[in-house]
Formats: structure tokens, C-alpha cells, sequence
């Protein structure tokens, strides 16, 4: 019970991968896939993010003032890391909006169904 | 010029042709002016390399250094240069025979046809001149490769069955069994270069040496060792001058160069004797000799049944070199000439009937000696020689065989021997009878072109000569045993 | 002083030329552009493979910050290897796009095309450069984010749903890695790879490094496309424009390979990945797994380059099976076939790109013939066929020669057979596109005669000449992949 009080934080980071993962297989809408990875990704954030804080710590300014501090590093590869996910995701959804002018849907088994129809003809 | 520079020459010469006569293509009588220019040289050549070989030293050219301590390497021993010679002379005769069967039957893609072959050709003399067996594994499937588009020559499904199993062949034994061989032999010995005496002697068990063996003798498809000799009958759809010079004389003849090669220079004959690790092997080749002379003796089409004799006498030198006695490796080494010059009279002869009077098959040939009585004459003599009587080449390397298995006191060669010369015989008279004796059906016709009459003449009388002018090709056996 | 700056230099220069490009927005310009890009990165890389040669490792501390804090630029033997196949392919693609991308891309969006190039390469070549398991991870992006985009341009509609699951997939993969890495930055406190390593074995005997092993791992196997995971490849490589297609081809699965060497033998070590999983044991059996199943795919394939996306995952089974072995033999097979692998299918998917300019499509209808319309392409295919094969005198035979060597060494006898075996399956493929181009009459779908544009022909030539001369020569090849496993198994660089 100490362990997993101590330690919730990892608890809900494998809680976000597993339920985005799960999105990503068990959706057959694009757009709904993009959000599991969304999901899928916030939980590497967590992961990153959570180990830097230090309860009492305040943010790291070089001062005598202040001993205890937060680890900076997590938060600046965090940074980057949502910047990296953003691009993604609007890439993604870049695609859906061509995918849904090329096939008039963003159901993935509609979509198969419509290569799968066009393939007999060629 | 240097020796070396002469190994370099051999090589260049056949592939600087094939460039050539593919930028003259659109000109014919260039092209082929080009194709016999090539072929001369090339046999100049060689010639430049026959004093130096015979003189008793091994000339080498080393290019570059392909993998660590393993060379692109030449160096010219004496069973190589006797190879060398005998292709490189059988392709001047061989092309003024192609001039005139290409001609005589309007063929397609003749200018793919000359450059192929001018490419097999350079691949065999890096087969003939290799000093390593790497370069040897690298110029044994570049000959398998070029001359697939000589075998599939005519595009037809005939054409693509046949070089479906030729390629299926030649390629699966070399690349399953001939690569891990020589992968093997690396790790083992930490050398690939032939040296005479071999290069594994004292490394291994008697049963792995059995096993390397095996592997290499059937990864050596060219050698058609009985089960892989499926690929030589199947060849036959390719052109008859396709037939006579790579599938009688280049090709097969590098496959059981090869295998002498490798029994010689990487096992070593003593290695061998000392150890049980080839005693499977004439019974295998054998078999080979009598199973393949039985099938030819029930074909009718004349090029299948030269083809069943081709795999019976490949294993003629299988055998002569696995029975590991001095006298039979010169047999070997002698039947790899005297069988060359033989069974090209014996092709050049199928195509000159077929181009002449259309006919493929043994049943049709009643009184066609009438009607063509060189192509037929010719015939004869390589039929002669097939057999090993007097006065033909193939009696004096068939006499070494024998003399070699009686030294051996080897009895199944010996019974082998004898047996297989009556189904020879059995299997060439008839073809002789009928020809000369019975009378002719059908419209007439006469000779085949010049060119092609020229050509078989020409080596009917090479496998005269052969027999009364045995010197070269004996001293160059000799110096073979000599090492 | 350039020289001193080579390693930054190489990645800045395509990576500033991207947004130069979108700010252009002239595709022949975009195109110059590129192409200036890529051959300087090529010389920059020729350059600093000499470097690396001399010196053994060059070390770059980005922006002047040492090590460990600062990002390092570290280039040893295994990434300068690496890092001359990707710069050669980027700039043996980016002349021949011209005329492949006019062909295939709708005008308005070909300089997208350009500036996604540039992109790319940036981000491989940062991959293959970089010292910093994160900043490993935004190169990946960068280059994973460009490939996307650039498979998306094939004018195919299903080239989207490609990219699209790519783009899933590959984000998956990606996010694996970085909570690998963010595990191991837990445990030891650093990012820096060399850095890692040495800290890594006082805390090694936990759960997480195991499972940062697995993350890292099964991330590292989507991206290079190692079965079973190796589900977006064919599409994306099949649908994608030509040009692209044969610079994906050629170095994204190639430096994802380099990026699960470096972590399996430079930050964990053999002998602990072994002990902590039986890496081993499912890497041989994965790529047999790839080997036979996706060689045995690729003959029944009706269109030629998914054929070629096929034997690619097969040939990276390959790849994955001589790391399997983690032998010197075994490693030098994995690193050499990178290469000759990469130049192979590189040249093949460009001159399949000509095909797809000259006839609408590589679909084995329209290779009826071909020997005869477009002789010089299919020449070159057959050649680079061989090599594909593993024939004597190509670039095939080396990887073949050591891989056999390797399994033979490794006292694996049937692994050896094996990997003989399904060359053969090979053969068949390859043959079945030299029968259709040789021993069939054209058909109403083969192009007219006519070869592909000259620029396009010298370029795929070019490629088909590498594999050759890589065939014989393999002085740089062997010697640098031998150096590289040497470093990886722990010897002196």
C-alpha cells in the first residue's frame, strides 16, 4: 500500500498509456485513434515530469535563498516533447481532413472497403 | 608482354569484345567481324601463357584484395591452361559456326546472342585462370548468369521452362551447397588459395572431409553429378552453337574443372587416399556414367540424347579423379580436351542437320549421310571418340582412365568403364547405320552453309589430331601430377 | 576551423535549408536548394568519416557546453559508417527528384517535397550523430514527422491511409523509445549516451533497467520494421512518390538499426542485455520469421514495389539476425548489409521510379517487355537483382559471405542453411521481374519505348555501379563495419 501511495504517480502514468494504447487499436474512427495517441503520449509527460518535482522545492533560481529546488531538466524535455506531439497530432489530423476528401470518410473499415472495391477494378 | 599481362588480356580481351559488339549490332557483318576478331586474340592470348606453363612456372596476376586475406586472384596452372586453350580454340570454330547457323536460321537478338557469349567466355577464362576459389565461386555464376539468356534465347515457354531449370539448378547448388563449401573450407583451413597438395589436409575429421566433399562435388552443378543434372538436358532449347560450345565444352567443363580443381588443390589426392573421406564418390559418378547412358539410349531427340551423353562423360572425369591414382588424373585432365573437341563435332553436326533439313529427332536421320556426307563423316568421328576407339582423341584419355583404375585395382571403375563404352557404342551406331545405309525420305536437300561444314570439319579433324599429336595436352596433364 | 564544426555542420545545413525552401516556394529553386544541401552534407560526412578514421572517435560539444550537460556530437566508427550511407543516398535522391517529383507531385506541393527532404536527412543524420538519448529522440521525430509528409505526397489516395498508419505506428515506436530512455534517465541521472553506459551497471540489478531494455527495444523494432511489426512498411514504401520511397528505403530502417546497436551493445552491453533478457534467442527467431515469411509475400506480390517493400523487411531479418548472433562475424554481417542493403534497394526503387514515370505504374504488367522499351532500366534492375540475391561480384555477397560466416562460427549449422536457403527464395522474385521484362511480350499497359529522363538514369546507374564496386572493393565496407563491431563488442575503436 506504501508503494503504490508513494509511488501513484506511475500508476496513473501506466493508466494513460495502457487506455490510450487501447483507443488507438480498439477505434475504428481516425480521428478517435488520434486521440488515443494524444493520450498514449501525455503519459510519457507524466513519466518525465513527475520524478522533477520535489515536495517543497520551489523553481531553481541560484540564490542562497533557496536550497531545495526542482529538477529543470524533465520540465525543458518536456517542453519539447508536447512541441514534438503537437506537430504530430496536427499532422495527423492534416491527413484525416486529405483521407476524408479522397475517400468521403474516416471510418477505417469504410476506407478498406473502398480500396478493397477500387482494387477489383484495376 | 609480361605473363601476367597476358592473364589480364584473356580477361579483358572476351569483355572489351562483348562492348564492341554490341556498339557494332546494327552492322552484322561488323558485329561478326568483331566476334571472330575477339575470339582470335583471345586465343593469342592463351597462347602467349602456353611457354611459360609449359616451362614449368605458374604465372599469376593478384587485382585487388575482395575480403580480408582472400584475393581477386589469377594464376595459371597446368589443368587451367589447358582448359583455357581448349575454350578459347573451340570459340574461333565455334564462331564462324554461329555465323552461319544464327544466318542459316534467321534467329532473333543476334547481337545479345554474339555479346553473351563473349561474356561467357571472359567468365571462363577467370574459371580456367582462377587462383583461389573464391574467384573461382565468382566466375562460375557469373558464367551461370550470363548464359541464361542464351539458354532462354528464343522467349518462348519452352525457352522460360528450360531456363527456369537451369537457372533453378545451377544457381540453388552453388549458392546452398558449392557457398557454405567454401565458407566452410575458410574457417577451416584460413586460406582459400589452391596449393598443390591441398589445403586441408590435417585439419579435420575424416567425416567432415567426407561431408565438405560431398557438399562441393554437388554444389559444382556444372559437373552434373547425378541427382543435379537436370539443368544440362534442359539447356538444350538454347541454339544449337549455344549447345556445342557452352553446354559440350565451357560450361560443363568448368563444372568438372572444377571438381579436379578442388579435389587436386584444396583436398589434395593424398589427403584424400589417407582418409575413407571419398570412397562414396565413384560409385556415385558411376552411377552418373551408366544411369545417364541408358536415358540417352532411349532418346530420339539427338540433342536430348548428346546431352545424356555429355552428364555420362562429365562423370568420366569425376570418376577418373576420384579414384585418386596418377595415371587416372591424367586421364581426367586429357578427357576434359578430348571430350571437348568430340562432342563439338557431335553438336555442330545436330545443328548443321537441323539447319539444313529441319530434322531434330534420331528416327528422321535414315540416309541423311547421303545427303550431307561431311556433317555426317564428321559425325562418325566424334562418335569414335565418344566411344574411345582408335583413331580419336577420347581412346587415349579413356586408355589412362583404365590404366589408372587397374593401378588402383579399382574393379567397379574398371567394370564401369568397360560397361559404359558398349552402351556408347550402343547408343551412337545406330545413328551412324541409319545416316550412312538407309535410304533417304523426303525432299532433298544438300549441305548446310559453308561456315558450319567448315567448323565441324574442322573439329573432327582436331579429335584426329588429338589422338596422333597427344604431346601438349599430356605434358600439361603430366605437369598437373607434378604440381 | 570548418573542419572542427563538421559534425554540427552536416545536420545545420539541410535543417536550415527546410524553412529556406518554404520561404522559396519555387520548386526549381526548392529543388537547387536541396540539392546543394544534401551534397554538402555528403562532403561534410566523407570529411568527417576521415576525421573518425584518424582519430578514432570526434566529439562535438554543441553550443561549447562539455559534456555531460551539453548535447555531444559523438562520431565513432559505427555512426560515421552510418552516416556516409544516409548522406549518399540524400544526395544521390535529391538530383534525381527533379524529374520523378514533376511527374508525381502536383505542382503546388513540390516544394514541400524538397523542404521535407532536407527535413529528413537532418533528422537522420542528427540520429545517427548525436551523443543525447533525447536528443536522439527529437532528430527521430523531425525525420519520422518529414517521412510522414513525404509519403503522403504519392499521389495514390491510399499513399494517405500509408502515412496515416505510419504516422500511428511510428509515433507508437518513438514513444516507446522515450520512456525507455526516460526510465534510464531516472536511474542514472544523465542523457548522455557514453555517459550512460558508464553508469548504467551500479544500477543494473532493478526492475527498471529491464524493462527500459524492453521499451527501447520493442520501440527501436517498429521503427526498423522488424516482424511482426513491420505492418506500415509495404504500404508506405509502395504508395509513396518513387524519389521518396527509394531514400526511405535506403536509411530510415537503416539508422533505426543503428539506434537499437547503440543501445543494445554501447549503453547496456552484450553481456547484460543478455542477462537481462533473452535478446538473443528472439532476435533469430523474429528475423527467420521476417526472412521466410515476407521473402515468400514478396513472390506473390503484383506490383513491383511492394515486391521490393517486401524483400526490404525480409532483408532486414537479415540485418537483425546478424545482431542476433553478437559476434564479431555476426555484428560485421548486420553493419555491412546496413549498407550494402541500402545502396541495393536505393538503386532499385530508383530505377523502379523510372518505370512508374515511363509506364504509369510498376505493376508487372507494365514490366512486360520492358528489356526491350526501357533496356538500360532493366539492366540495371537485374543487376541490382543479383545483388539483392547475394551473387559473386555484388554488394549482396559480402553481407551473405559474413552473415553464413558468422552463423557457421557460431557452431548454428542450420541457421547457416537457412539464410542459403532463402536466398533462393530471392532468386525467384527477382526472376520473376527478369522474365516479365525479358521472355514476355509487351503488353497494352508497358510504356512506349523510351528510357527514363537522363538525370534520373545516371543517378539509379550510379547506384547500380556502388553495388557493383562494393561487390569487390570492400576495403571501406568491411573495413568500417568491422571497426564498428569491433567498438561495439567492447574493443578498441
Amino acid at each position: 500500500m506504501q508503494a503504490f501511495a508513494s509511488h501513484y504517480t506511475y500508476w496513473v502514468t501506466v493508466l494513460l498509456l495502457g487506455a490510450g494504447l487501447y483507443i488507438m487499436i480498439a477505434r475504428g474512427n481516425l480521428v478517435k485513434k488520434l486521440v488515443g495517441l494524444s493520450i498514449f503520449q501525455t503519459s510519457v509527460y507524466l513519466l518525465y515530469i513527475a520524478p522533477g518535482k520535489l515536495i517543497g522545492g520551489t523553481a531553481p533560481i541560484v540564490s542562497e535563498a533557496y536550497q531545495v529546488y526542482s529538477n529543470p531538466l524533465p520540465h525543458v524535455l518536456i517542453l519539447t516533447a508536447i512541441v514534438v506531439g503537437i506537430a504530430t497530432l496536427a499532422l495527423g489530423l492534416a491527413i484525416v481532413v486529405r483521407i476524408r476528401e479522397a475517400y468521403g470518410s474516416i471510418e477505417e473499415d469504410e476506407i478498406v472497403a473502398a480500396d478493397a472495391q477500387a482494387g477489383d477494378g484495376r | 608482354m609480361s605473363p601476367a599481362g597476358y592473364i589480364a588480356a584473356a580477361l579483358l580481351v572476351p569483355a572489351a569484345g562483348a562492348a564492341g559488339i554490341a556498339l557494332a549490332g546494327r552492322w552484322p557483318n561488323l558485329r561478326e567481324g568483331v566476334t571472330l576478331a575477339t575470339a582470335a586474340l583471345l586465343f593469342a592470348c592463351v597462347l602467349g601463357l602456353l611457354p611459360t606453363v609449359l616451362g614449368g612456372s605458374l604465372p599469376q596476376l593478384f587485382v585487388l584484395e575482395m575480403l580480408p586475406g582472400i584475393a581477386l586472384g589469377f594464376r595459371v596452372e597446368p589443368l587451367g591452361m589447358l582448359f583455357a586453350l581448349v575454350a578459347s580454340g573451340l570459340w574461333i570454330v565455334n564462331s564462324v559456326y554461329s555465323i552461319g547457323y544464327m544466318r542459316g536460321n534467321d534467329e532473333p537478338h543476334q547481337t545479345r546472342f554474339y555479346v553473351c557469349f563473349a561474356l561467357a567466355l571472359a567468365a571462363t577464362m577467370g574459371i580456367a585462370f582462377s587462383a583461389n576459389l573464391l574467384t573461382l565461386f565468382l566466375f562460375y555464376e557469373m558464367l551461370t548468369l550470363v548464359t541464361w539468356p542464351l539458354v532462354t534465347h528464343h522467349g518462348d515457354d519452352e525457352a522460360r521452362k528450360g531456363g527456369r531449370v537451369y537457372l533453378g539448378v545451377l544457381l540453388g547448388t552453388s549458392i546452398v551447397l558449392l557457398l557454405p563449401a567454401v565458407i566452410v573450407t575458410w574457417v577451416v583451413a584460413g586460406t582459400l588459395e589452391f596449393t598443390p597438395g591441398g589445403i586441408l589436409g590435417g585439419k579435420t575429421s575424416s567425416a567432415a572431409l567426407g561431408a565438405l566433399l560431398a557438399l562441393y562435388m554437388f554444389g559444382v552443378g556444372k559437373a552434373a553429378l547425378m541427382p543435379m543434372h537436370r539443368w544440362l538436358p534442359a539447356a538444350m532449347v538454347a541454339p544449337t552453337p549455344v549447345s556445342a560450345l557452352l553446354h559440350a565444352v565451357a560450361v560443363v567443363k568448368a563444372g568438372v574443372f572444377a571438381v579436379v580443381k578442388i579435389i587436386v588443390y584444396v583436398f589434395g589426392t593424398g589427403t584424400l587416399a589417407a582418409t575413407s573421406a571419398s570412397d562414396w564418390l565413384p560409385t556415385v559418378a558411376g552411377f552418373t556414367i551408366i544411369a545417364a547412358s541408358v536415358v540417352a539410349l532411349r532418346a530420339d531427340n539427338l540433342k536430348r540424347r548428346l546431352a545424356y551423353s555429355t552428364v555420362s562423360q562429365l562423370s568420366y572425369v569425376v570418376l577418373a579423379v576420384a579414384i585418386l591414382a596418377p595415371l587416372s588424373v591424367i586421364g581426367a585432365a586429357l578427357h576434359v580436351a578430348a571430350h571437348a573437341v568430340g562432342k563439338i563435332t557431335l553438336f555442330f553436326a545436330a545443328g548443321a542437320i537441323y539447319t539444313a533439313a529441319h530434322k531434330t529427332e534420331v528416327s528422321q536421320l535414315d540416309g541423311i549421310g547421303r545427303r550431307m556426307p561431311w556433317t555426317l563423316g564428321a559425325f562418325a568421328i566424334g562418335a569414335l571418340s565418344m566411344i574411345g576407339l582408335p583413331p580419336a582423341a577420347g581412346f587415349v584419355s579413356k586408355w589412362y582412365m583404365l590404366s589408372g583404375a587397374l593401378q588402383a585395382e579399382h574393379w567397379v571403375a574398371v567394370a564401369v568403364i568397360a560397361g559404359s563404352t558398349l552402351l556408347n557404342a550402343a547408343y551412337f551406331a545406330p545413328i551412324v547405320y541409319r545416316g550412312f545405309l538407309r535410304a533417304p525420305a523426303g525432299p532433298a536437300h544438300g549441305e548446310a552453309p559453308l561456315p558450319m561444314v567448315i567448323a565441324l570439319v574442322a573439329t573432327a579433324g582436331a579429335t584426329l589430331a588429338l589422338f596422333f599429336f597427344p604431346q601438349v595436352p599430356l605434358a600439361l596433364a603430366g605437369a598437373l601430377q607434378g604440381g | 576551423m570548418i573542419a572542427a564544426h563538421l559534425p554540427a555542420l552536416a545536420v545545420v545545413v539541410p535543417l536550415a535549408a527546410a524553412p529556406l525552401i518554404v520561404l522559396v516556394r519555387h520548386a526549381g529553386a526548392a529543388w537547387a536548394l536541396a540539392v546543394a544541401a544534401a551534397w554538402f552534407s555528403f562532403g561534410a560526412s566523407l570529411a568527417l568519416a576521415a576525421q573518425v578514421a584518424d582519430a578514432g572517435v570526434v566529439s562535438y560539444a554543441m553550443g561549447n557546453w562539455p559534456p555531460p550537460w551539453g548535447i555531444e556530437y559523438r562520431v565513432d566508427a559505427l555512426s560515421a559508417f552510418v552516416v556516409v550511407l544516409v548522406s549518399a543516398i540524400g544526395a544521390a535522391v535529391a538530383p534525381y527528384a527533379l524529374k520523378s517529383v514533376a511527374a508525381e507531385v502536383p505542382g503546388e506541393l513540390r516544394y514541400l517535397y524538397y523542404a521535407m527532404h532536407c527535413l529528413c536527412l537532418a533528422g537522420l543524420l542528427g540520429m545517427a550523430m548525436t551523443g543525447d538519448a533525447f536528443n536522439l529522440f527529437v532528430f527521430m521525430e523531425v525525420a519520422s514527422l518529414a517521412m510522414y509528409v513525404l509519403i503522403a505526397l504519392g499521389r495514390d489516395r491510399r499513399a494517405l491511409l500509408a502515412s496515416y498508419q505510419y504516422l500511428l505506428l511510428g509515433t507508437i515506436g518513438a514513444t516507446f523509445y522515450v520512456i525507455g530512455v526516460g526510465v534510464l534517465y531516472l536511474q542514472t541521472g544523465t542523457l548522455n549516451i557514453a555517459d550512460m553506459a558508464a553508469r548504467l551497471p551500479a544500477v543494473a540489478g532493478g526492475r527498471p533497467a529491464p524493462a527500459a531494455l524492453a521499451f527501447i527495444t520493442a520501440g527501436m523494432s517498429l521503427k526498423l520494421a522488424l516482424f511482426p511489426l513491420h505492418l506500415w512498411l509495404p504500404n508506405a514504401y509502395a504508395y509513396a512518390p518513387s524519389a521518396a520511397t527509394a531514400f526511405l528505403a535506403a536509411t530510415a530502417t537503416k539508422v533505426s538499426v543503428y539506434v537499437l546497436l547503440r543501445f543494445h551493445f554501447s549503453v547496456f552491453g552484450e553481456s547484460a542485455v543478455t542477462a537481462l533478457l533473452p535478446m538473443p534467442e528472439i532476435l533469430i527467431a523474429l528475423s527467420i520469421a521476417a526472412i521466410v515469411t515476407a521473402s515468400l509475400v514478396a513472390v506473390w506480390q503484383a506490383d513491383f514495389k511492394r515486391l521490393l517493400a517486401y524483400s526490404s523487411v525480409a532483408q532486414i531479418g537479415y540485418i537483425t539476425l546478424g545482431i542476433g548472433l553478437a559476434t564479431r562475424d555476426g555484428l560485421t554481417a548486420a553493419v555491412v548489409h546496413l549498407f550494402n542493403h541500402g545502396i541495393t534497394k536505393g538503386a532499385l526503387f530508383l530505377l523502379a521510379g523510372g518505370i512508374v514515370l515511363r509506364a504509369g505504374g510498376a505493376r508487372f504488367e507494365n514490366l512486360r517487355g520492358l528489356g526491350r522499351s526501357m533496356p538500360l532500366t532493366a539492366l540495371g534492375i537485374t543487376l541490382a537483382g543479383l545483388s539483392l540475391i547475394g551473387v559473386p561480384g555484388t554488394a549482396g555477397f559480402i553481407s551473405k559471405w559474413y552473415l553464413v560466416l558468422g552463423a557457421i562460427e557460431a557452431g548454428m549449422w542450420w541457421l547457416a542453411a537457412l539464410v542459403v536457403l532463402t536466398s533462393l527464395i530471392a532468386v525467384v522474385y527477382v526472376w520473376r521481374f527478369v522474365e516479365a521484362a525479358y521472355l514476355s511480350e509487351p503488353g497494352e499497359a508497358a510504356p512506349r519505348p523510351g528510357e527514363a529522363p537522363m538525370p534520373m538514369l545516371v543517378v539509379s546507374w550510379l547506384m547500380v555501379a556502388a553495388c557493383l564496386w562494393f561487390g569487390f572493393d570492400t576495403s571501406f565496407t568491411v573495413g568500417g563495419a568491422s571497426r564498428a563491431a569491433q567498438l561495439l563488442l567492447g574493443g578498441a575503436p
